[in-house]
């Protein structure tokens, strides 16, 4: 069972450890007899940070616009799909790509296509008739949603196959049967299609709002986190006090609130999902 | 008769109609890769020309060239990443099977409290633990080495969960009829269980093998030599140095994003079996 206490050493031990840490205010750069315990400190001066406070916030406005937008995508691409039409296979492979390229090489690609006054992106609107298009990652108000946008075509391809699965899963029957009771194709998607998918959406909606939390490399190559506070991210901003500021208790103490937020998102789904989940 | 036919040649009109409709969503989805690719062979001038040059009016060949035999050592980085990866993988493959088999054919205790804990880990965000990993390695000697990837790459809750629900899915008869030919636990892994789960396991190769490629965070904070860097951190220190040449930045993209491609657009079944059951149960 060397797996189980490899596994141990490497997971197990470095979650502990990162508990510990998290009650102290140890500077990396004071060695380990600068180990000093202050108690909830971290976890109580952190709400009067604003550069924090302002990380949450982008995490939670992330979250509610990237998780539906990728779910309601994704699931209409997998129910085009399964409906059947030519050259599925190109189609369904070109929607996937994004998901196996790195997202380094793809910030690159994007952060130059979101260029604000030469990028195609904005050539384009300009050449519709939109007079004024946005700064994108240069302006405060536009670089959220830019990342927003490289993220939900990033993950639609990966949840659009695991829709496709659960579609696969349903059988004919009940739509027959749904036909011969007298519903039209909309009433059989209400009544048939999304509530057999309901657990595939389950499994979908706790994974993006699990990823949705750990959007890093995007803010760290396209935007470090500015202009000002408009896209630093949890991930991002504890990076940067552990690993640029040496100030590794209050690191791991924000991380520790990322880890207890996505654990009561889950928990809150897990207790709800008798409502609208049904097996 | 009449009314078949108008009946089939709506369905087909309704199934062009779908067909464009995703292929238009599609096409969309991958014009970021081929502004990418056609920008790495053009000149710096044209980069921003529009309408857009799909196809370079006229082609640089060069640029390839200045990315892998510049300032970085492209090539260097390269070798690095296929490395890291190829190790990572192999020790991923052979760590989670034997994992996986013991959590789904030997009966210990505590086994499945042991396995709950395996998979509430795939909870915790890597981010959590970076600080401690970070000491930890130090302490252990392994930072600013490879091994500091290569060695928790291998262990991953992942691998172990995709092979046990195949693992689960083998008939006892097979193994049984081992045990009374008298082969041990690691005989029956070896001749029964691999060559069986042969499926999930390349799912699970091509899986890890693009995760760990893509990796970007692990070696950002565990090491600190460039020429240890693999392809996805050169390519974040290129960007840094060659400035604003676009064309070199894409033909660095193109480069790095290349390999996985290929895997993919090879091995498309294997890859989204390998997605599909990642995700039948969470």
């Amino acid at each position: 069972m060397p797996g189980i206490v490899g596994f141990g050493v490497l997971t197990i031990i470095p979650i502990v450890l990162s508990l510990v840490i998290s009650f102290t205010d140890w500077n990396f750069l004071d060695g380990l007899g600068g180990l000093r315990f202050i108690g909830l400190d971290n976890f109580v001066e952190m709400w009067s940070d604003n550069w924090f406070v302002d990380s949450l916030k982008n995490n939670l406005l992330f979250a509610a616009v990237t998780v539906p937008a990728t779910i309601v995508l994704s699931l209409l691409a997998a129910i085009g799909l399964n409906k059947g039409v030519y050259m599925k296979s190109p189609i369904r492979l070109m929607i996937f790509m994004p998901y196996v390229s790195n997202m380094v090489a793809i910030s690159i690609v994007w952060g130059t296509l979101f260029n604000p006054s030469m990028g195609p992106i904005n050539s384009f609107l300009s050449s519709i008739g939109i007079a004024d298009p946005p700064g994108w990652l240069a302006s405060s108000a536009w670089a959220l949603p830019a990342i927003m946008i490289i993220t939900i075509w990033a993950n639609v391809g990966y949840n659009m196959i695991i829709y496709l699965a659960g579609l696969q899963g349903i059988s004919r029957d009940l739509y027959e049967a749904a036909t011969i009771d007298g519903a039209g194709p909309l009433t059989s998607f209400f009544r048939v299609t999304l509530p057999m998918l309901s657990p595939t959406t389950f499994f979908v909606l706790i994974t993006s709002i699990i990823h949705s939390f750990q959007v890093f490399i995007a803010v760290f190559i396209m935007t470090k986190g500015g202009p000002g506070s408009s896209t630093t991210v949890l991930t991002y901003y504890s990076y940067r006090t552990g690993f640029d500021f040496y100030k590794m208790g209050y690191s791991s103490a924000m991380a520790w609130i990322l880890f207890i937020i996505i654990f009561l998102i889950t928990f809150l789904q897990w207790q709800g999902q008798k409502r609208w989940v049904h097996y | 008769m009449t009314r078949n036919n108008t009946a089939t040649r709506a369905s087909v009109l309704w199934k062009l109609l779908l067909t464009c409709i995703l292929a238009g969503f599609g096409i969309t989805m991958v014009l970021p890769f081929l502004w990418m690719l056609s920008t790495s062979f053009k000149f710096p001038v044209d980069v921003f020309s529009y309408p857009i040059e799909w196809i370079p009016k006229r082609f640089n060949w060069n640029n390839y060239d200045r990315v892998w035999n510049g300032s970085q050592p492209f090539d260097l980085y390269y070798f690095n990443s296929v490395k890291v990866t190829v190790l990572t993988v192999l020790g991923t493959v052979l760590i989670s099977s034997a994992a996986a088999y013991g959590f789904a054919r030997i009966r210990f205790k505590g086994r499945d409290a042991v396995f709950f804990l395996f998979l509430a880990t795939l909870m915790i965000p890597d981010q959590v633990t970076l600080v401690p990993r970070f000491i930890l390695f130090n302490y252990l000697g392994i930072y600013d080495t490879h091994a500091a990837l290569i060695l928790p790459g291998m262990f991953t809750a992942f691998g172990v969960f995709l092979l046990r629900q195949f693992y689960v899915g083998i008939p006892e008869d097979f193994s049984e009829a081992a045990r009374i030919e008298g082969a041990g636990h690691f005989q029956t892994w070896l001749r029964i269980i691999i060559p069986l789960s042969k499926p999930a396991l390349v799912s699970l190769v091509i899986l890890s093998f693009t995760w760990n490629w893509n990796e970007f965070v692990n070696p950002l904070v565990f090491l600190a030599s460039k020429e240890l860097y693999t392809i996805p951190l050169g390519l974040t220190n290129f960007i840094d140095e060659s400035g604003t040449d676009y064309t070199l930045m894409m033909a660095a993209a193109v480069s790095s994003i290349l390999p996985v491609i290929l895997l993919f657009l090879v091995c498309q079944k294997w890859f989204i079996e390998g997605v599909v059951s990642s995700g039948v149960k969470g």
